[in-house]
Formats: structure tokens, C-alpha cells, sequence
């Protein structure tokens, strides 16, 4: 008996700290540290560079132009020639260093966007619906472009500015050691103050980031439902709502920018203070004739050289509160645990042939809900074609989920041929086991692609093939393009009856050892269904299939009928056997029969 | 699926003085709309940069007026210090509030404007017709909404700044020019420098900023397809097929924005050189003529130091000028959505609210319409996207044809016909879900066209055959903002006989459904919808084969409840079961998108062969089945 497995949620977002969620980041993007070590040597030499500018002006002015007795011509040109190469040098490095973190960081960002949307599909159906499908979408779009955006400009400045800090402190303390120390008294409180901020500008951006999964969402609804929408004039609604999801987003980047300007403009003050304090310390010094006048002037220039780089890295981990939002979202689906998981390759791998399938036990209940099956136990047979039949909500659908391993059974097993079902590894039970469900999905693709869709490397005659064994390919001569024709988004060009025969001949082509047809040719006419039925007949000659339908002549047609009531397993039988006793088959059936009015003739059927 | 959408065809890249133009009309467009902000988070530049201005001069001035007497008298006095601290922190608060105002203000006009436009855009979304959304992925729309609207205001960031550092340039290039006019010349040069590399840059980037917001596009597309897909790619085990499509174009989206970095990462050390490489030349030709005796070398030094304060506004005019190409992109992209026609008409006319409603369709024609290229998706190929693709061709696929129909006032009407016919795209014209292309639809003699908006939904209810919750609870989904207590609700449930099931959820009425709460089954979902349409008691209901997904004994229940509820309603059902069509008044049996007969059930069973075949499907079937089993037993 397997325990009820407590069903996961896809979380807002992680809840790592900022350092762990960087490491769990390069964990799972590791291109973003390719090649680092000759970026970081490209970096510094870039920063050499801009050091060495503006020094090497300074020294032309005081040195070149200010010369005692006239400028010293042959000086400059020689400082200005090698500032130029400087400049030169400079620049084809920022250039390099742009290229390499680009590239590392796009690439880097790519995998993460493949790793979370495979995760996606991983996750179970009941994980999977705990979120919209906009706010998945903008998992793997808005918020690794967010970390994009800060890579590609954050990540370089950060390395230069860091880079710059230790040129500049070097310098420093060169020139004058006590008035390095003052420098550094002075920015320690704001070293204290950036800490206290980060956590707080991290709650700030996930807020943000949270708001445009919630606007996404919205928005996504508004599409979707285009037409429950219109049908219902609640266009000013769905609007009132958007516009809701739109102004909480505007609020909340307001806040989050702002707090990030309070921060940044606090580095400000410290510069502003820093010069203050250097020029009276220095001025102290400088009248005690430990300095001179130049030398005081020199160093304000370096103080300089030194604050830029420290404001410009005060921004950038305000910044990267920012990236770091967008990737704790990301994180946060990545690790939500699948829990309905594939065994892989440690799992059983079956032999195609007959199926059979024995359900012991088994019971359902959704999360906080009353169970929907119980105590279900009964044989499907190789080579049998099985109906599962019952009221409105009495499991059937739960059934074929279960069946299909769309979930786990909450008690009681399942065994395919004897392997238990969590053990058969997905490649080896999708290929066995097929399922159409009730509402099929048509990708917005020709019409060939989406049956071809069952089995990939299907050749167009094999498709062709499978739709004349169905019966269908007088259907297909009456659309626009026959195969080739498009059908729309979510096959919106087909009618709903249209787009299950898609659904149906694409589990067809799929070949399956056991076929689960649910509600499966619900919206299509009977004439349509019963030629279909027959062809499946036919077709699935020594396969197994499991069909659940209202309509009962799916029944008739089966060899046995399982009967469900209220979750649980009531009657198994033929129709001929079940029909004759009193119990819910024989009320179900005939209720089924008063709809076709009883003209029970031994007519020939067309 | 394996192949990648293909893309929409990219237009060539416009001339670069084009980009510009349109880039600083967009500017000016934002400024227009958020005029208080931009001039707030001006004024606050404008502080921020006379403030640096005045640090300099501040500096100066300490230096003459406290510094260099302290050095020469050998000490200092505490005023003296007060002074040099005083006098820059006062600066220094000056600074600081520049600062914030400068950003936080062009923060807020930036995603105002953000604001603004997502609202606008998705204002066309619900505003444009359905025929307008079959064209456009739900993807993409997303990505207009979003990532679109933030690439055309993202220029707002550095906007102020380079509005604000315009005193600076007036105030040193000034003082440049007064000075050595020749120095002030070679250092301005800088200007016109700084415009040619950027047209460049504007030629190089705007194709390829371009295609990166397209394939942003793309990919955002693929996702939201793949992830409605959901249950269809687990139930057939196509996770990894899924995955390499997704792969295939996010690939494709890594190498367009490597592509847009690399051009990027030729422009900014640019914007960085040229101020320096003006600097470099001011010394220099500042020296040549200071040997010549034409200047001296104090005034070299300053007109050198005034041009270190010109660097500012340049490098801040080449930020702004490097946001360009990719606004310019966004913005054409959202105005694609802004500026799109097709809006359905309305006029003013309104319906009365007592009593059946009757509606009738005189000589209609539909046809959809299709996108086609003559660029096939091909198998296993990734996709091509930025191809040119050939001129696409719209198609038009006929699906009525010459349609009358009638629905008497108060009558029951039964919609038959095979699968394909055009059953729903019948019921959807005549709740004016899509306008005929010939002919016209009236309720109560009204050509729908001439209704004000909202005039058909408040008189007809559709029930579509494919339901959707909106991310609401039950009580939600059933009201859909309705005036409408919970009394009404239930007894609305009641009729759909959605009653017991909905009260044994785990919240009863108020259990969250929709995308959120998808857990109900199909049968479930369909009397939701179904109490939906009821509760407000429409004068005309359509309902598109409503039941399917229902059992033949609860179906029966809700006909009857239907019946009696809906004394004063006409119906128009889309039918198949013999029970359903019994209910009826009139049959009106169409294949292929036309009207082939109408009738009473009995006459129509008696006459139309393809009727006949439809309705007695199930029971000759039963027949046959029970024929063959005797010819088995002899």
C-alpha cells in the first residue's frame, strides 16, 4: 500500500539566500563561467587601461604643459601618443571582455531556459495545474531575461569596477597611507548599510517579479478564453482585472526602483562625505607640512579614481537584487520535485506485445478532497477490449489517469504485466500505453504533422495509410488542403468533433499495445462514431483497450464493461450478461436506450 | 511537434537616419504623455550636474581661499575646516537630491508609460475579433504585452541625464568657446564624432535588435503552446520532442542576442574613447599652439578640464542613443497591435429584455480565413526564422453557405449534422461571435451589427462546446460579475444539475477552478458553463452539443430542468442524441455548411437520407450487433 504521496506546488519563488542562489545559478547554467579566467585577465588589462588614462592626462597637464620654463613639448606628444595606444588597448579589451560575457551569459541563460521547460513537463499534471499557464511562460521568457539584462551589462562593470578598487586602493596607499585609511574609515559604514540593504531590495524585486507572473497570467486568461469572454460581454471585467495585474506590477517597480536609488544615492553620500573628509584631514596634514599642496590635489584625483568604481558596484549588486529575483523564480521551478517521476533508465524497460493490466486495491482522492476511487481491484486481459462506463463523476476519468501513470494511486498498485507501474520507465510505458483524453491538443501545424505527432518518424504514406484504416480519408478530402492544411491554433480551424478525430487517428498511428480512449469521440456525430468504432474494431483485432464513454454503444461493442459507482467497481461483465440483471448497468442502459427512442430493428445497418 | 513556428517575415533594415528620427519621436511621444515626471527628473539632472560643476569650482575655491593660506601659515583653523566641510556637504545635499529625484522620477514616467501602453494593448486584445486572434499565437501576444512595451520605454532610464547634462555642455562648451575658440572647436568635434559612430552603430543594430524581440517573440510563443499542451505531451511521452523544439529556438534567440552584444560591444568603448580621444587631442593641439605663443598653458589646463566635464554628456547622449534600435523595434511591434483594424461595428440599437427572443439568418456566407505561405514546415528542420518569406496569401475556406435559418420566438430548434458541417460556426454567427461575410443575422428583426457593444450577450446566452473557467471560484465562474446572490447561483447549478457535485468540493461555491483548480472533469466543467448561461436567463440560448461530456441520464435531467426553467427562452441546440432532438420543435438538418432540410423529426427521418443515417446511428448499430449475435447462436 502506497502512502498518499504529498503533492507538490510550484512555489512563488526560492528561498535561497543571494549567495546560494548564485550557486545554485552556476550550477545550473555552468556556461556562465566559461573561459572566466581569460575574461577576468581581459578585464584587468581593461581597467589598466582606464586608470592609466586619466593619470597619464594628469601627468601631461602638471608635467608636460605646466613645465617649468614652457611646455614641454616632446613630453606631451609622447604621453598623448601613449595615452592614444592606450586607449586603443583599452578599448579592444572592453570589446573582448563584452563578447566572451555575452557569450557566456546567453549561453549560460539558454540552458537554464531549456532546463526549466523540460522541468515543466516533468512536473505532474496536478502540479502542473497549480500554476497559470502565463506565469510559466514568463518562468521561462521575462524572468531569465532579467538575469540576461544584468549579465550583459551588470557582470562586466562589476568585474571592471572591482578591478579598478584595487588599482586605485593601491595607489592610494602609495601616495599616502593615513589619508588611504581615512578613505577606507569613511566607506566602511557603507559597506555595513549595502549589506542591510540587499535583503531588502531581494523581497522588493521578487515582488516584482511575482507581479508580472500574475500579469502574464492575466493576460494569457484574456486570450485563451477569447470567446467565453465575448460570449459573455465581460470584456469590461476581464479588463478591470488586467488593469488590476498591470498597476500592482507599475506599483511594485516603482517601489523596488526606488529603494534601489535610496541605496545607490546613500554610496552617494559617502563620496560626497569622503571628499570632505580627505580634503580636511588632508588639510590638517598638509599645513603640518607632512604634505604638500600638489600632492593633497594628486590625491583628491585618486579619491576620485577610487569612489567611481566603489558607486558604480554599489549599483550593480542593487542590480543584481534584481537579476536575482528573476532567478530564484526560475530556481523555484526547477526545484519543485516531480512527483510523479520517470524511473529512466533504472527502470523497467517492457517487451512490446499483449498487455495485461491488474489493478489491486487501488483508491484515489485528490489533495484535501473526498476519495474518488476506492477500493479498486479487477484484471484487464490481454487482448480484450474493455468498457468503463458509470455516472458522471464516478471515477472513470481517474481511471484512465491511473491507468496511464498521469498519477499515482493514493492506496492500493497497479502492475503492467506484473511490474509495478512507478517501476516501467516512461520511454518503455508511453510506447505501450497511449492515451487520448477528452479535450485533445492540436498544435498549430499542418494537419499531417499533428497526427504524425503519434509516431515521429511516421513517413506522409504511413500517415496517409492510418487515416484510410480509420476511415477517414474521405473526411480529409473535404478540407481546403486535404493533409496539408493548417489547423489553427489549438486546431481552432477544426471543430471540436474534427479535432478528435485528429486526436484519435494520431493514437492510432502511435500503435500502442493498449489503447485508453477517454470520452475520446465525445463530440463527434454517431454515424461518424459508430464507422469509427467498427474500423477500431477491426484495427485493434488482439490489442488491448480500455474506452470510456457515456455513449453506451461503446459498450455493447466491448467484451467486457466495467460498471463504476461512486468510485468504486459495481459490475463487470458482457453488455449481454450485464443488461439482464437489475443494477446501475441495466438503469444506465436504459436510459441510453430511451434516448434512441427503442427502434431496436434487426435493420441492416448502412 | 519537432519544428520550430516559422517566423513572420522581418522587414530589411531601414536606413539608420530613419531609426534615429523614429527613436526621438518616440521620446518625444513618452515626453508628451509623462510631462511632469521627465521635467522633475530633469530638473533633478540638472542639480545633480550643476552640482558637480560646483564641486569642482568648490574645490577650487577652498583651495585658494583656505587651503594653500593654511599650508603657508602652517596651520589651520577649525573655521577654516567648517569651511571646507560645510561647503561641500552643502554641495554634496544638492548632489544627492539630484540624484534621487533625477532617478526615481524618470523611473516612475518610464513604467508609467510601460503602464500605459500594456493597458492599451490589452485593451485591442479584447477589443479585436476573434478572426484577428485566430491569426495571432497566444505566445506572441504575450510578448507584446510585456517584453515589447518594456523595449520601447526602457530608453526613459537614461534619458534625464542626458537632458540634464545639456547645462553642463552649455556651460563649459561656453567657457570653452570664450577662452581658445580653436581648442573649442577640436573638443566639440566630438559631438559630431559621437552622431557618425552611432549611425553606424543604428545600421548595424536595428536588424538585429529587430530579430532578437521576434525571436523573444518566438519563444514565448513555443512556450505557452507547449505548456497548454501539457497532458497531450505527457500522455504520449513527448517531452523530449517538446524539449528540442524549444531548444531549437531558444538556441536561436541566444545566437541573435550574442549577435545584438557584439555590435553593442563595439559601440560602448567607443562612447567611452571618443571624449578621451578629444581630450588627448585638445592637449595637443592646446600644446602646438601654446609653443606657437598663441595660448597659454593655464588656459590649455582649463580648456582640457572643462572638456573632462563635456565627457558627461556625451557618454550620457551615447547611452540614450544606444537604447534606440531597440525601442524603435518595440515600438513598431506594439503599434502593430495598437493600430489593428478589424474591430467588429456596432451602432447604437438595443434589444428589448421581456420574452423569447427570435432570430433568424437570411442568405448567410462564412468562410475562415487562412495564412498561407508557400514555406512548409519541414520535418526535423530547425526553424528559419529571420528568412524572408514570399508574399503570404490569405485563404478563404468556405464553411456556410447561403444559410437561412429561423428560430421562432419561444421555439426549441435541434441543429444536426455530421461532424465538420458547420454546427458551431452556425451557432457562434448568430451570437455575433464572427460577423457573416454575406447576408445578416437579426434577433427580434435587429441586424446584430447594428447593436450597441455588449447589446447580444445581454440578451443570448452561447454555451460552447469547449468550456472555459476563468481563474475564478465556482460562484465566479457562474456569475461572471453578475448581479446575482447566491440563491440564484444555486438554484442555477441546480438546473445544470451541478448542484451535488459542486457542494461536495472542498470549498463548495468558493473552491478556486480555472487554470488554478484544474481538477474538475470535463462533465463537470460543461454544467458550470452551462449553469453560467442560465443564471441570466436569456431571452435566446445557444447551446453547442453542451452535454457531451455528460452522461445520457444526467443530460436528461438538465433537458428537463432546461424545459422548465427556460419557459420564456428560445433554444437553438446543437444536437445528436434522439432524446435531445425529441425536445425540439423544429429539426434543421445541414451538411457541409448548408441548410439541407428542416422539418419535425418525423418528417425529416422520413425524407433526408443523411438525417436518418445520423439520428438512428446507435440503434441500427444495437440492431446490427444483436443480428449478428442471433446469426452467431444458430
Amino acid at each position: 500500500m502506497t502512502a498518499a504521496a504529498p503533492q507538490s506546488t510550484i512555489a512563488a519563488s526560492s528561498e535561497l539566500s543571494t549567495r546560494d542562489t548564485l550557486r545554485r545559478g552556476l550550477e545550473l547554467s555552468p556556461e556562465l563561467l566559461r573561459g572566466l579566467a581569460v575574461t577576468v585577465l581581459l578585464a584587468l588589462l581593461a581597467t589598466g587601461g582606464r586608470v592609466m588614462i586619466p593619470f597619464v592626462v594628469q601627468q601631461t597637464t602638471d608635467h608636460g604643459i605646466l613645465a617649468p620654463g614652457g611646455p614641454d613639448v616632446r613630453f606631451v606628444w609622447t604621453a598623448i601618443a601613449l595615452a592614444a595606444a592606450a586607449v586603443a588597448v583599452t578599448s579592444t579589451a572592453q570589446y573582448l571582455v563584452n563578447v566572451r560575457l555575452f557569450t557566456a551569459a546567453e549561453s549560460g541563460l539558454a540552458t537554464l531556459r531549456r532546463k526549466a521547460f523540460r522541468h515543466i513537463h516533468d512536473l505532474s499534471v496536478l502540479t502542473q495545474s497549480t500554476e497559470r499557464r502565463g506565469a510559466l511562460v514568463s518562468r521561462v521568457t521575462s524572468d531569465v531575461d532579467t538575469i540576461s539584462m544584468f549579465v550583459q551589462f551588470g557582470g562586466l562593470m562589476l568585474l571592471i569596477s572591482t578591478a579598478q578598487i584595487l588599482v586605485a586602493t593601491v595607489l592610494m596607499v602609495i601616495y599616502s597611507p593615513p589619508l588611504a585609511g581615512v578613505v577606507y574609515l569613511c566607506f566602511l559604514p557603507l559597506v555595513l548599510l549595502v549589506r542591510r540593504f540587499q535583503p531588502m531590495l531581494g523581497r522588493a524585486y521578487g515582488q516584482v517579479r511575482a507581479r508580472v507572473g500574475d500579469m502574464l497570467g492575466a493576460i494569457s486568461e484574456s486570450v485563451v478564453g477569447a470567446v467565453a469572454i465575448r460570449a459573455y460581454g465581460v470584456e469590461r471585467r476581464t479588463e478591470a482585472k488586467i488593469d488590476t495585474a498591470i498597476e500592482a506590477h507599475r506599483r511594485a517597480a516603482i517601489r523596488a526602483q526606488s529603494r534601489s536609488v535610496l541605496a545607490f544615492s546613500s554610496g552617494q553620500t559617502f563620496a560626497g562625505l569622503t571628499l570632505a573628509v580627505v580634503l580636511v584631514v588632508g588639510t590638517v596634514l598638509a599645513s603640518q607640512g607632512r604634505m604638500t599642496l600638489g600632492e593633497l590635489l594628486a590625491f583628491l584625483f585618486l579619491v576620485n579614481l577610487f569612489t567611481q568604481p566603489v558607486l558604480m558596484a554599489t549599483e550593480i549588486l542593487n542590480e543584481l537584487q534584481n537579476a536575482v529575483a528573476g532567478w530564484r523564480r526560475v530556481i523555484g521551478i526547477i526545484d519543485t520535485p516531480a512527483d510523479v517521476s520517470d524511473p529512466g533508465s533504472a527502470g523497467t524497460h517492457q517487451r512490446r506485445g499483449a498487455i495485461s493490466v491488474d489493478f489491486s486495491g487501488v483508491g484515489y482522492a485528490y489533495p484535501e478532497g473526498p476519495p474518488v476511487l476506492s477500493e479498486v481491484t479487477l484484471r484487464i486481459e490481454p487482448h480484450s477490449r474493455v468498457a468503463i462506463v458509470g455516472e458522471t463523476g464516478s471515477g472513470k476519468t481517474t481511471m484512465a489517469k491511473l491507468l496511464t501513470r498521469l498519477m499515482d494511486p493514493t492506496t492500493g498498485a497497479i502492475t503492467i504485466d506484473g511490474d509495478p507501474l512507478p517501476q516501467i520507465s516512461f520511454d518503455s510505458l508511453r510506447r505501450r500505453v497511449v492515451m487520448v483524453p477528452q479535450e485533445g491538443f492540436l498544435f498549430d501545424e499542418p494537419l499531417i504533422e499533428n497526427i504524425r505527432y503519434g509516431r515521429p518518424d511516421a513517413d506522409d504514406e504511413q500517415v496517409a495509410l492510418a487515416l484510410t484504416e480509420l476511415g477517414l480519408d474521405a473526411w480529409v478530402q473535404t478540407l481546403p488542403h486535404g493533409l496539408s492544411t493548417e489547423v489553427g491554433q489549438r486546431g481552432e480551424s477544426l471543430s471540436a468533433g474534427e479535432r478528435q478525430l485528429v486526436a484519435l487517428a494520431r493514437a492510432y498511428l502511435a500503435d500502442p499495445d493498449l489503447l485508453v480512449l477517454d470520452e475520446a469521440t465525445s463530440a463527434v456525430d454517431p454515424a461518424t462514431e459508430v464507422r469509427i468504432q467498427r474500423a477500431l474494431e477491426g484495427l485493434t483485432q488482439g490489442r488491448t483497450s480500455v474506452a470510456i464513454a457515456h455513449r453506451l454503444s461503446t459498450a455493447e461493442a466491448a467484451d467486457v464493461v466495467v460498471v463504476l459507482d461512486r468510485g468504486a467497481v459495481v459490475q463487470i461483465g458482457s453488455h449481454r450478461s450485464l443488461v439482464a440483471q437489475p443494477g446501475v448497468y441495466a438503469d444506465l442502459y436504459a436510459s441510453w436506450a430511451a434516448q434512441q427512442r427503442d427502434q431496436v430493428t434487426p435493420q441492416e445497418a448502412t | 511537434m519537432t519544428v520550430a513556428p516559422v517566423s513572420r517575415p522581418v522587414s530589411p533594415a531601414r536606413p539608420s537616419g530613419a531609426v534615429l528620427r523614429r527613436g526621438l519621436g518616440i521620446i518625444a511621444s513618452g515626453a508628451r504623455e509623462q510631462p511632469w515626471w521627465l521635467a522633475g527628473a530633469v530638473l533633478g539632472a540638472v542639480l545633480w550636474a550643476g552640482a558637480t560643476v560646483a564641486t569642482a569650482w568648490a574645490i577650487g575655491h577652498l583651495t585658494d581661499t583656505v587651503i594653500a593660506p593654511a599650508i603657508r601659515a602652517g596651520q589651520v583653523s577649525t573655521g577654516g575646516l567648517a569651511a571646507i566641510f560645510g561647503l561641500l556637504m552643502a554641495i554634496l545635499v544638492v548632489n544627492v537630491t539630484g540624484v534621487v529625484l533625477r532617478r526615481v522620477l524618470a523611473t516612475v514616467a518610464g513604467f508609467n508609460l510601460q503602464a500605459l501602453y500594456r493597458q492599451r494593448v490589452t485593451r485591442q486584445y479584447l477589443r479585436l475579433p476573434l478572426t484577428w486572434h485566430h491569426r495571432h499565437p497566444s505566445g506572441q501576444l504575450l510578448s507584446n504585452a510585456h517584453s515589447d512595451v518594456e523595449a520601447t520605454w526602457q530608453v526613459f532610464n537614461p534619458l534625464p541625464m542626458a537632458l540634464g547634462v545639456v547645462v553642463m555642455l552649455v556651460i563649459a562648451g561656453g567657457q570653452m568657446v570664450m577662452i581658445d575658440p580653436v581648442l573649442a572647436v577640436i573638443g566639440l568635434l566630438v559631438f559630431p564624432a559621437l552622431l557618425a559612430a552611432n549611425l553606424v552603430y543604428q545600421r548595424a543594430m536595428s536588424p538585429k535588435v529587430t530579430r532578437a524581440q521576434q525571436l523573444r517573440a518566438e519563444v514565448s510563443e513555443v512556450a505557452h503552446e507547449s505548456f497548454e499542451a501539457a497532458l497531450v505531451v505527457k500522455a504520449m511521452g513527448r517531452e523530449e520532442r517538446e524539449s528540442s523544439r524549444f531548444t531549437g529556438v531558444t538556441n536561436t534567440l541566444r545566437d541573435s542576442l550574442i549577435d545584438v552584444g557584439r555590435t553593442r560591444g563595439v559601440f560602448e568603448p567607443a562612447i567611452e574613447a571618443i571624449p578621451t580621444l578629444g581630450t588627448l587631442a585638445v592637449l595637443g593641439v592646446g600644446t602646438a599652439r601654446v609653443a606657437n605663443a598663441d595660448l597659454g598653458a593655464a588656459e590649455v589646463v582649463q580648456v582640457a578640464y572643462l572638456f573632462s566635464l563635456l565627457a558627461f554628456p556625451v557618454r550620457a547622449l551615447g547611452w540614450v542613443l544606444a537604447e534606440i534600435p531597440r525601442s524603435v523595434v518595440g515600438h513598431q511591434r506594439v503599434s502593430a497591435v495598437l493600430q489593428a483594424q478589424g474591430a467588429m461595428p456596432h451602432g447604437e440599437a438595443q434589444l428589448g429584455a421581456d420574452g423569447p427572443a427570435a432570430a433568424r439568418a437570411r442568405e448567410m456566407d462564412f468562410a475562415y480565413r487562412v495564412e498561407v505561405g508557400s514555406v512548409q514546415s519541414a520535418w526535423g528542420q530547425p526553424a528559419a526564422t529571420g528568412q524572408v518569406l514570399p508574399d503570404t496569401r490569405v485563404e478563404q475556406v468556405p464553411v456556410i453557405r447561403q444559410v437561412d435559418l429561423d428560430v421562432e420566438r419561444g421555439s426549441t430548434v435541434a441543429l444536426v449534422g455530421p461532424t465538420g458541417s458547420g454546427k458551431s460556426t452556425l451557432a457562434s454567427l448568430l451570437v455575433r461571435m464572427v460577423d457573416p461575410d454575406s447576408g445578416r443575422v437579426e434577433i427580434d428583426g435587429v441586424d446584430l451589427r447594428t447593436l450597441r457593444p455588449g447589446g447580444v450577450s445581454d440578451v443570448a446566452s452561447l454555451v460552447s462546446q469547449q468550456t472555459f473557467m476563468f481563474d475564478d471560484t465556482v460562484a465566479g465562474n457562474v456569475a461572471l460579475g453578475g448581479d446575482f446572490d447566491r440563491a440564484q447561483i444555486e438554484h442555477a447549478l441546480d438546473v445544470a444539475q451541478a448542484r451535488s457535485f459542486v457542494a461536495e468540493l472542498p470549498e463548495g461555491l468558493d473552491t478556486q477552478v480555472g487554470e488554478r483548480g484544474g481538477t474538475l472533469s470535463g462533465g463537470q466543467r460543461q454544467r458550470i458553463a452551462l449553469a453560467r448561461a442560465v443564471v441570466r436567463h436569456p431571452r435566446l440560448l445557444v447551446l453547442d452539443d453542451a452535454t457531451s461530456a455528460v452522461d445520457p441520464t444526467v443530460e436528461q435531467q438538465i433537458l428537463h430542468a432546461l424545459r422548465r426553467s427556460s419557459e420564456g427562452t428560445t433554444v437553438l441546440v446543437v444536437a445528436y442524441r434522439m432524446a435531445t432532438i425529441l425536445l425540439a420543435d423544429q429539426v434543421v438538418y445541414v451538411e457541409r455548411g448548408r441548410v439541407v432540410d428542416k422539418g419535425d423529426h418525423d418528417e425529416l427521418l422520413g425524407r433526408c437520407e443523411g438525417y436518418a443515417n445520423l439520428v438512428e446511428a446507435y440503434s441500427r448499430e444495437t440492431a446490427h450487433r444483436v443480428g449478428l449475435q442471433q446469426e452467431a447462436r444458430r
